[in-house]
């Protein structure tokens, strides 16, 4: 893999192969390090602007990403054998919980999704399942010969379709959609012959009028307000018309940090959660994006470069999972926030204020790591 | 574990990953590229319109309401003044769910179901957007606390602090100043809103209502930043509002005061006039009701009690009130007469029977003197005795001598049947009956009996008290025309509302020995006494005594039922509904006028004997016990003094 220069330059710095040899030495990537440290760094800014100039935020963002660091490094260390052996039983722990959530489901917004833990802590079991899942599919076509045939695909099937559906009726349509993307990202990576994924595009398209009847009324509502967000002004259309007004009225360079009337006035919803691209697009303009946007690019362009490096099945499967997955929570957000998706409700990865989002994806990166970092083979 | 199968193809899988790593990323970039696509539509192509939704989103033009115009009373005292109150509004834009609002808002405080009623209703009025609807008005201390506490939870809530009109002295100066009220839905229609913007109030009565548009201000505006619950962040530039310019009124709150305690609980009215000016220095009207209850709105309850109630306390007697004037008309048909050439001061009436009758016809138009004492008449009459006695004899025969036209024609120069008040924008007319009149009204024609009891006031004939003090104003200034006003001073000339009343030229074909003849007669009416029953004044006996100073009277006394031809009456059996009005009508000083009044008590029985004490005592308060105060020049001469 001629791309990979920090292992193939002999004749590179000292600083530089040190730095690669000490990132080995720990199981770390460093472009991939700084990358996320880029990423954080400006996405606390804008943090910071979204709560109002306010420190406690930002100060337990930052913690969060400390402990989420500390998460990515220790799964960095673990083997990706020793993941490979677990992803079956990460499977059924993982569908246990949903399970669970399904009795004792703490409901939150007409949604149970967290479980309780000694009556304190809670978590969301579905969120362990965007790593479980391209798991289990990376261990089950490890086992495979690849390209997946008719039977494999059909297990593979299996193993999204349930835990889509647990998730599905707590209801949380958007994660379920994604973990969904997370296991297809895993089939398509795998080699599925392109007539299935023509073939399952076609059918999925004449299915949507009949997606249309099983949708919830207020699931319908977002399609159509998505469609046509002034049919409703003051209600399901108000976040859309005000993320739009908020991107829009920033211009090319923004009115300035801190300076976003749309946030700061509380007209955008959610402003530090899911719509907080909204507040960097108009507080930093279309500059503030594509800058968000290129160092985006890159992470995703060194996680793909670390899967196509992956030794085995497995590491490349998931690593690539991973990676794409990534991708495809920014477009969600970024559609969505923008206009061009219904709404659903995906945080943009590592800049939205939120704990478990945060440490799911820091984990994703360790693994990712750990696959790149723990060869037989030395190149 | 890590190789069940010895035949994987591990180049081949390593190649198809790789392809498909490849078609993935490129699709990645092309969808980032996409959204990129779209940014750039919104943040570049649509930048403009954005702005403008963003803009539109944190600016609000607020109105700022401008403080309405203060009314002071002629020595400075204040009659109408804006205090804050404090309202409950909501924004129905700002409301999630505005049905539960209310429910959530009357846990909080108590709002009765006609308030939510009239809630709606304002509601359903036409307004600008984001434009707060008042629910609760006056809210006490407590009330605030509350809502401040418990309206966290409540977008679109708020307490709103306004000026609103307050009235100091309450009833007494009701009917005189008129008030403020709230904008209803007719006024809505005919109204700008843009200029009414900022106020729940309009003037709707008397001089409230005259001078509405001097009184109203103009109203500011703000633009401010609002954040998205409506509250406002900052304000980004205004334009303030300009006052309403203050009036300074001809009433003299201490002579109103004394008008109304000499009426006591009486009904009736009392109009005092400064003939040199017009000014009303007093106008009275009871019972009068509390101007204040208006302003904030008033409750269905008190209202209807207030409307329906048999003394009509909203009812304005002193110039809506239409009486018969009675005996008070005497004088001006005695100037009639005079200068008309149709009798002269020395005719004299020789050997009156106490009775009239025109030729021709039994029936008798009996004098008051006959029909209350059996004397009979009042002896050998010429005009001045018939005005100091009050002869009605005396005026049968003149009145037939005049015949109906010339006496209309003339009452008409000193002002009956015309409005002549130049601010009081509910003044009625009164009626003057002609022969037209009577032909347009019962298509009939004008009999001689008509002429016989116009002649004493009586019959068709009605006035206003207003109208009566002015006409005797006018006596008083020997025929220069009195325009009666509200208005001293203030108030921009621009924004002076045309009157819609009649001004009369003066009477100046009445020689001055015949004014002086009038008021010396009319001056006999008080003070002439002490020379038996049938030849004093008929007011000497009630008021004559110790008057330090000299007045001129007439006393009046107004049927209200008529009182069947040849049937004596016993006073105390009528109800005392049906008792006839007693008038009076004065001025004074003789030698130099300086207030003319007329005073109405409604069922009070005989003029002289209830109608003269109250005159007595408004005018003993004017020229005797009033002393000025020092600080009465500042007022007066700045015209529009600062509160």
């Amino acid at each position: 893999m001629s791309e990979d220069f920090v292992r193939r330059m002999p004749q590179g710095s000292f600083s530089l192969q040190r730095k690669a040899a000490m990132g080995a030495k720990f199981h770390l990537d460093i472009p991939l390090m700084l990358l996320l440290l880029l990423i954080c760094s400006y996405g606390l800014v804008v943090l910071y602007s979204a709560v109002g100039h306010e420190t406690a935020p930002v100060i337990s963002q930052l913690i969060k990403f400390g402990v989420a660091t500390v998460v990515m490094i220790l799964m960095a260390q673990i083997s990706p054998v020793f993941y490979l052996r677990l992803a079956p039983f990460l499977f059924l722990l993982g569908l246990i919980l949903l399970v669970l959530v399904i009795f004792f489901g703490y409901e939150v917004n007409g949604s149970a999704r967290w479980l309780r833990i000694g009556g304190v802590f809670t978590f969301q079991p579905s969120e362990i399942m965007k790593l479980v899942i391209p798991m289990t599919l990376a261990w089950y076509f490890h086992e495979r010969h690849l390209p997946p045939r008719a039977k494999h695909l059909f297990w593979a099937a299996v193993i999204i379709g349930i835990p889509v559906v647990l998730i599905g009726i707590q209801p949380d349509l958007g994660t379920a959609l994604l973990i969904g993307a997370s296991g297809l990202l895993v089939i398509l990576l795998a080699g599925i012959s392109w007539r299935w994924i023509f073939g399952a595009i076609g059918l999925g398209l004449m299915s949507a009028p009949a997606l249309w009847y099983v949708m919830r009324d207020y699931q319908r509502q977002r399609v159509l307000t998505l469609l046509d967000p002034e049919s409703d002004p003051l209600g399901a259309g108000w976040n859309i018309i005000q993320s739009k007004t908020a991107i829009g009225s920033g211009g090319l360079f923004g009115k300035g940090l801190g300076q976003g009337t749309q946030s700061h006035l509380d007209f955008l919803p959610e402003s530090q959660t899911d719509f907080i691209i909204a507040v960097l697009a108009e507080e930093l303009g279309l500059v503030g994006v594509m800058v968000l946007l290129t160092l985006y690019v890159l992470l995703m362009g060194r996680g793909v470069l670390m899967a196509v490096q992956a030794q085995d099945t497995f590491g490349r499967l998931l690593a690539g999972s991973i990676t794409f997955t990534f991708f495809v929570y920014v477009f969600v957000n970024i559609g969505m926030v923008s206009g061009i998706l219904p709404v659903v409700g995906v945080p943009l990865p590592l800049v939205s204020f939120g704990g478990t989002s945060i440490l799911t994806l820091f984990a994703g990166f360790g693994i990712l790591m750990s696959i790149h970092t723990h060869r037989r083979i030395t190149l | 574990m890590a190789e069940p199968n010895a035949l994987k193809d591990h180049s081949g899988e390593s190649q198809i990953f790789l392809d498909r790593a490849v078609i993935g990323f490129v699709l990645l970039l092309m969808l980032t590229l996409l959204l990129v696509a779209r940014m750039f539509y919104l943040q570049i192509l649509q930048h403009d319109l954005f702005t403008t939704l963003s803009d539109r989103n944190r600016i609000q033009v607020k109105s700022v309401p401008p403080i309405r115009g203060l009314i002071f009373d002629r020595h400075g005292a204040l009659i109408a003044d804006n205090i804050p109150s404090y309202s409950l509004t909501i924004t129905k834009e700002r409301v999630v769910d505005l049905e539960q609002t209310i429910v959530d808002v009357s846990e909080i405080v108590e709002v009765s179901a006609d308030e939510i009623e009239s809630f709606r209703r304002r509601l359903a009025r036409r307004r600008r957007p984001l434009e707060s609807v008042p629910i609760l008005f006056r809210l006490t201390p407590a009330e605030i606390a509350r809502i401040s506490v418990n309206s966290f939870g409540l977008p679109g809530v708020e307490v709103e602090a306004r000026l609103v009109r307050h009235y100091p002295l309450g009833a007494l100066m009701a009917h005189a100043v008129g008030s403020v009220r709230r904008i209803n839905e007719d006024d809505a229609r005919r109204i700008d809103a843009v200029a009414y913007s900022g106020t729940n109030h309009i003037g709707k009565i008397g001089v409230e209502r005259f001078y509405e548009p001097g009184l109203l201000g103009k109203v500011g505006y703000q633009r401010v930043e609002t954040d998205a619950r409506g509250r406002v962040m900052k304000v980004l530039d205004a334009t303030p509002p300009v006052p309403g310019g203050n009036l300074v009124l001809h009433v003299d709150s201490g002579l109103q005061q004394a008008a109304s305690d000499a009426l006591g609980d009486r009904r009736g009215t009392v109009v005092a006039i400064d003939p040199s000016s017009g000014g009303i220095l007093a106008l009275v009207s009871k019972p009068s009701y509390d101007p204040n209850l208006f302003v904030a709105g008033i409750d269905y309850d008190t209202y209807s009690a207030l409307r329906d109630s048999v003394d009509v306390p909203l009812f304005n007697r002193a110039i809506q009130g239409q009486y018969e004037p009675g005996s008070t008309l005497k004088p001006f048909i005695g100037l009639t007469g005079l200068a008309t050439n149709t009798v002269t001061p020395e005719f004299t009436l020789m050997n009156d029977p106490g009775y009239y009758q025109l030729p021709g016809n039994s029936r008798l138009y009996r004098d008051w003197n006959w029909t209350k004492t059996g004397l009979g008449g009042h002896g050998d009459v010429n005009l001045q005795k018939a005005i100091y006695r009050s002869c009605n004899v005396y005026f049968y025969d003149l009145a037939v001598k005049l015949g109906i036209d010339r006496i209309h024609d003339n009452l008409a120069l000193f002002g009956f049947g015309i409005n002549t008040a130049i601010d009081l924008p509910e003044a009625r007319s009164g009626l003057l009956p002609s022969r037209a009149w009577k032909q347009g009204a019962r298509g009939e024609s004008w009999y001689p009996g008509d002429t016989v009891n116009i002649g004493i006031g009586q019959g068709d004939i009605l006035v206003t008290p207003l109208q009566l003090a002015t006409a005797v104003a006018v006596i008083a200034n020997r025929g220069k025309m009195v325009t009666p006003r509200m208005l001293k001073t203030g108030g921009a000339a621009s924004l002076m509302p045309a009157s819609r009343s009649t001004q009369l030229a003066d009477i100046d074909h009445i020689s001055d020995a015949y004014w002086d003849l009038m008021t010396e007669s009319m001056g006999m009416v008080v003070h002439r006494g002490n020379k038996g029953f049938g030849e004093n004044g008929t007011a000497w006996a009630y008021i004559g005594r110790d008057v330090p100073y000299r007045m001129a009277g007439k006393s009046g006394t107004a049927q209200v039922v008529g009182i069947a031809q040849g049937e004596l009456y016993e006073e105390d059996e009528l109800d005392e509904r049906q008792r006839k009005h007693a008038w009076f009508v004065a001025f004074a000083p003789i030698e130099k006028p300086t207030i003319a009044i007329a005073v109405l008590v409604e069922n009070g029985g005989g003029g002289s004997k209830y109608g003269a004490p109250v005159a007595r005592k408004v005018l003993d308060y004017y020229l005797r016990d009033y002393q000025p105060p020092v600080t009465e020049s500042v007022a007066a001469s700045t015209g529009a003094p600062q509160p």
